[in-house]
């Protein structure tokens, strides 16, 4: 094949692949069998420093939580993890009505009328959140209001960059202004006055975009009862692993009058010609398939086996589950955040501010080098200076229920070793 | 009886005084198919002839309106906001979309009964 293509080699076939992309030497021993390699490998694998689950409180967007063993026993059911999702109502019952559910425990939990089948995660929920707003408003630009997760923002530059919508992270709301794009939490773990923001944006004539994290809303007023018009945020916490940062889930909701602007796949519940109760793609005609350039965004796929992960730990935990993993969460946080206070050189970076289970702290760089926690098998303490020039020297840590009382604990004495 | 006039997007107008009312025309209606949901403007908005002032859906495609005139919009017809399948039973009575009052000339550049008619039996 190589000589009927004209080339002398597989390297002589590549030419047009720069150096630097193709794979270096190996150096890898000849004739292992499977069993030695595997044996090898596995004897690497062991030196890496893997940190215990109740050793984590690092948040900053992802969160370790306990996943029941039902998450895992429904999506890895071949019917649902097979490769893509069956779309046509008459061959696929199962797959529309877990979208449907998952659509209908989205709109629950965050008060709003209507959730799409999911998006990609977060950020990009976040960014078509922002599109909408401008499309339904007719306006180009979207106000950020205080500090949204930074790799947020990043994304929702991306988009709007393509659709020249002008992203804007301080400044007056005004005429042009067609959404207020707040988190609640922040991104510091700090609580937000969304019912504020929320007024703000309407007397401007604009959209309330709330981007929300789903367990805080057992606890928090959700997104809908202080009016906001679109809610989004990443389902990651419901039962999905942190896997390096994905795939998780991103959900989008909003008010009635604006679902035929809602992006992506929409699923609804209707009566076959035999009056039984079934499930079809529906409101079609929003998207881009129709719409065509018109049409809100270009989504047109979802985030199926995440969605369904979600809805099997939502309905498994129920919202009393939901309310004591939030409220376990929260206590042992307050309680955390008071002891690490007590340590010398360690004080709250926004002193009176509330939270739920991240929270922001000033640290001393002396007593967090003589605490070397890293080495301890303990991870904690994100440096958010990273992204926010004016924060150097705070770090946030979480709290989940997976943290148990002797971890805390473990984190205290730590940080308050003594300074060399 | 004022004359109705008829745009290459398939809207009509009918002008009484400075007031235009306008809809779109059966042939529109029929080429849709069962119309679904209408997005009309709110009152006072402003706008010129060719602007686009609201989207028709129906169960086979979404579609832009477009404004044969230009001024500040009236009123959106409420009874077909609840009932948007008058637009495929009565859509030059009925069935009518917007009123607008006008700025200035009407007409200008739009097509009469017979321009219209011609345009359409082009088009099959």
């Amino acid at each position: 094949m190589l000589g009927r293509l004209g080339a002398e080699s597989i390297d002589d076939l590549l030419v047009d692949v720069p150096p630097r992309l193709r794979l270096p030497a190996l150096g890898l021993p000849a004739g292992r069998s499977e069993f030695e390699t595997v044996a090898q490998i596995s004897a690497l694998a062991a030196r890496n420093r893997v940190f215990a689950d109740r050793l984590c409180f690092i948040g900053g967007g992802v969160y370790r939580r306990f996943i029941p063993a039902a998450v895992a026993a429904v999506t890895s059911k071949p019917e649902f993890y097979t490769a893509y999702t069956p779309y046509q109502p008459e061959a696929s019952q199962g797959t529309l009505q877990s979208i449907y559910e998952f659509q209908t425990l989205i709109a629950q939990l965050t008060g709003m009328d209507a959730a799409n089948a999911s998006l990609y995660d977060g950020a990009t929920a976040l960014a078509e959140a922002a599109m909408m707003a401008t499309v339904v408003t007719g306006r180009h630009e979207v106000l950020v209001a205080g500090r949204i997760h930074p790799e947020y923002l990043e994304v929702l530059r991306t988009y709007a960059g393509g659709r020249g919508i002008l992203v804007r992270e301080q400044g007056e709301l005004g005429e042009l202004t067609a959404a207020v794009i707040f988190q609640q939490p922040d991104f510091l773990g700090l609580l937000e006055n969304a019912p504020e923001l929320t007024e703000r944006a309407h007397q401007a004539g604009a959209l309330a975009v709330a981007c929300v994290d789903p367990i805080s809303l057992a606890l928090l007023a959700p997104p809908g009862q202080y009016g906001a018009d679109i809610a989004v945020g990443e389902g990651q916490q419901l039962g999905l692993a942190l896997s390096y940062g994905g795939p998780h889930v991103g959900f989008i909701a909003c008010r009635e009058e604006l679902i035929r602007r809602l992006p992506g796949r929409l699923v609804g519940q209707a009566l076959d010609g035999r009056g039984r109760r079934g499930f079809t793609l529906t409101l079609t005609a929003r998207e881009q398939h129709i719409r065509r350039e018109k049409a809100t965004s270009n989504i047109c796929t979802n985030h199926s086996l995440c969605a369904l992960a979600a809805s099997v730990y939502l309905t498994y935990m129920g919202p009393d589950g939901l309310r004591q993993v939030a409220e376990v969460s929260a206590t042992r946080a307050h309680a955390l955040a008071e002891r690490l206070q007590g340590v010398p050189g360690v004080t709250a970076a926004f002193p009176g501010r509330p939270f739920l289970y991240e929270f922001p702290l000033r640290i001393d760089p002396e007593r967090l080098r003589a605490a070397d926690l890293n080495r301890r098998g303990i991870l904690a303490g994100l440096d958010v200076g990273r992204w926010y020039p004016d924060l150097e020297g705070v770090y946030t840590f979480c709290c989940t229920e997976v943290n148990d009382p002797a971890a805390i604990d473990e984190l205290v004495v730590a940080l308050g070793s003594p300074l060399s | 009886m004022a004359d109705r006039y008829y745009t290459e997007s398939h809207e009509w107008v009918l002008v009484d005084g400075d007031i235009a009312t306008i809809g779109i025309t059966d042939f529109a209606q029929a080429q849709l198919g069962d119309v679904v949901f209408l997005e009309l403007p709110a009152p006072d908005k402003a706008l010129e002839a060719g602007d686009n002032f609201g989207v028709i859906e129906s169960v086979k495609a979404a579609s832009d309106l477009y404004s044969p005139v230009a001024g500040t919009v009236l009123e959106a017809n409420p009874e077909v906001s609840q009932r948007p399948e008058l637009v495929n039973a009565d859509p030059l009575g009925r069935g009518w979309l917007i009123k607008v009052r006008l700025n200035g000339e009407a007409t200008a550049g739009l097509l009469d009964e017979m321009g219209y008619e011609s345009y359409v039996a082009g088009l099959q």
